[in-house]
């Protein structure tokens, strides 16, 4: 490593906005939100790609944004747990999860969500085994992932409706 | 966690990237999907003191059949390939890459960066042993073909020279009438495979096999192969004893590591259970199956 720590110029677009800084090239992905931008919906859970609790959407993939530099999602757009909800509305998502009791601490939740919009987005009707399956990278130590799994399927019914 | 600091460089072709490379020395590492690299660096496993970022490097990310061949860029995701058509004619390709990790790590981590990155439970080396793949590398001075068996020298360590990076994988389009299976033994999605295996093989009428490739993953530090284990099956009729043989042939020339994944014994029973399980969808496969595959955790 060179005498003085290189910095660079990164841009992402986060729910919708524009952000610019200067960063060292190793911040993470999900520091430069929580940290440079202040968006702290996105949790760091076990910090090794396991969790998925930093799991946001990328380009409109899901990722685990502990397991990506910022640097690599220079000019990208970015979808967090903040970029949700509209205009005092809670997405389908978000209501599901509440009124299907889909979480209790809440820890993984963000995560949960953005694992269960990118689900969506590709299989609107997906069975219990898809749900599963689109939700293997996402960790919950409490529910024991009953609620959740219901969850997603009532808002998938919702969302195929609406 | 933070990885040690280092520059970072996004070449915008494949010449600078690798001249980049050459320039910059061994301390130097290519940078494509992350999703082995990262947690290595997050670890501090390694310090490289240059990422070159070759993610967005244009014209590397297909996976397509042409003129009798699989074309797979080195940069092809896992997700890239397992939504590919090419699952649908080589099934063995879509039980590895819908069953490796999860969502997202299937979105970002690439089939080059799993075959350099070598990592002795990685499931595409093992798997490309089967298809008798050739992994095709730039250097400074033009392209090689590299066969797949020849590719990975130990565990972590490619013949990949220092200023040189996969481009593509290619193999011959399977001939009719031939079918596979790729299955890995996890604790968990995310984790890797404490086991697995991959049998690919081409039948003619009364389940006589015709061309078998056998490989087994995460049973030392490079996929095992064994063509005794294959000599036992092409040719022959395949009944239940022939394959248990043949499982018996191949395990007895892995070498399973003892750790917190499980002991050496209960890996080689694991890995003798998941050959013979892999043989069989392989056989069904080919009979016209279509059987949806992945990994098996519980």
């Amino acid at each position: 490593m060179s005498e003085a720590t290189q910095k660079v110029a990164v841009e992402i677009t986060i729910n919708g906005t524009c952000y610019r800084r200067t960063v060292e090239p190793r911040m993470l992905l999900v520091e430069f939100i929580r940290e440079e931008v202040g968006l702290t919906g996105t949790h760091i859970g076990c910090d090794t790609s396991y969790c998925g609790a930093c799991t946001l959407i990328l380009d409109g993939s899901a990722v685990k944004s502990c397991t990506l530099f910022a640097v690599q999602a220079d000019g990208g757009e970015v979808i967090t747990v903040e970029g949700l909800e509209k205009d005092g509305q809670l997405h389908p998502l978000q209501q599901a999860f509440s009124s299907e009791h889909g979480l209790q601490c809440g820890y993984c939740t963000p995560g949960m969500l953005m694992s269960s919009l990118a689900l969506l987005a590709e299989q609107p009707d997906p069975s219990e085994k898809d749900i599963r399956k689109g939700l293997s990278g996402n960790l919950c130590r409490c529910t024991g992932y009953q609620n959740i799994i219901k969850a997603v399927k009532t808002a998938a019914q919702d969302l195929r409706e609406a | 966690m933070y990885p040690a600091p280092f520059n970072y460089h996004r070449p915008g072709s494949l010449d600078e990237a690798v001249g980049l490379l050459a320039e910059l020395g061994d301390t130097a590492k290519p940078l494509a999907g992350g999703q082995s690299l990262i947690p290595i660096l997050k670890l501090r496993m390694d310090e490289p003191s240059d990422l070159v970022d070759i993610a967005r490097l244009p014209g590397l990310h297909f996976a397509r059949s042409e003129g009798g061949a699989i074309r797979i860029g080195a940069l092809a995701t896992h997700a890239n390939i397992g939504r590919s058509p090419l699952v649908e004619d080589i099934p063995i390709l879509g039980d590895c890459a819908n069953g490796i990790a999860d969502a997202q790590v299937r979105a970002r981590g690439t089939i080059g960066g799993s075959v350099s990155s070598a990592d002795p439970s990685a499931d595409w080396p093992t798997l490309l042993c089967t298809l008798d793949a050739e992994i095709v590398c730039r250097g400074s001075n033009g392209s090689r073909n590299v066969p797949m068996r020849d590719f990975i020298r130990d565990s972590y360590t490619t013949v990949l020279g220092q200023a040189e990076l996969v481009t593509e994988i290619r193999f011959k389009v399977p001939p009719a009438n031939s079918g596979g299976a790729y299955i890995g033994y996890k604790k968990s999605a995310p984790a890797y495979p404490t086991a697995s295996a991959g049998v690919q093989l081409t039948l003619a009428d009364g389940n006589v096999c015709q061309q078998v490739r056998l490989a087994l993953g995460a049973s030392g530090p490079r996929p095992v192969t064994s063509e005794e284990a294959e000599n036992l099956l092409r040719g022959k009729t395949l009944t239940q004893a022939l394959l248990e043989q043949a499982a018996e042939a191949i395990v007895e020339v892995s070498d399973p590591p003892s750790d917190s994944r499980g002991t050496a014994g209960f890996k080689r029973a694991i890995l003798h259970s998941l050959f013979v399980k892999a043989a069989h969808r392989a056989m069904e496969r080919a009979g016209g199956s279509r059987i949806v595959g992945r990994h098996e955790y519980v």
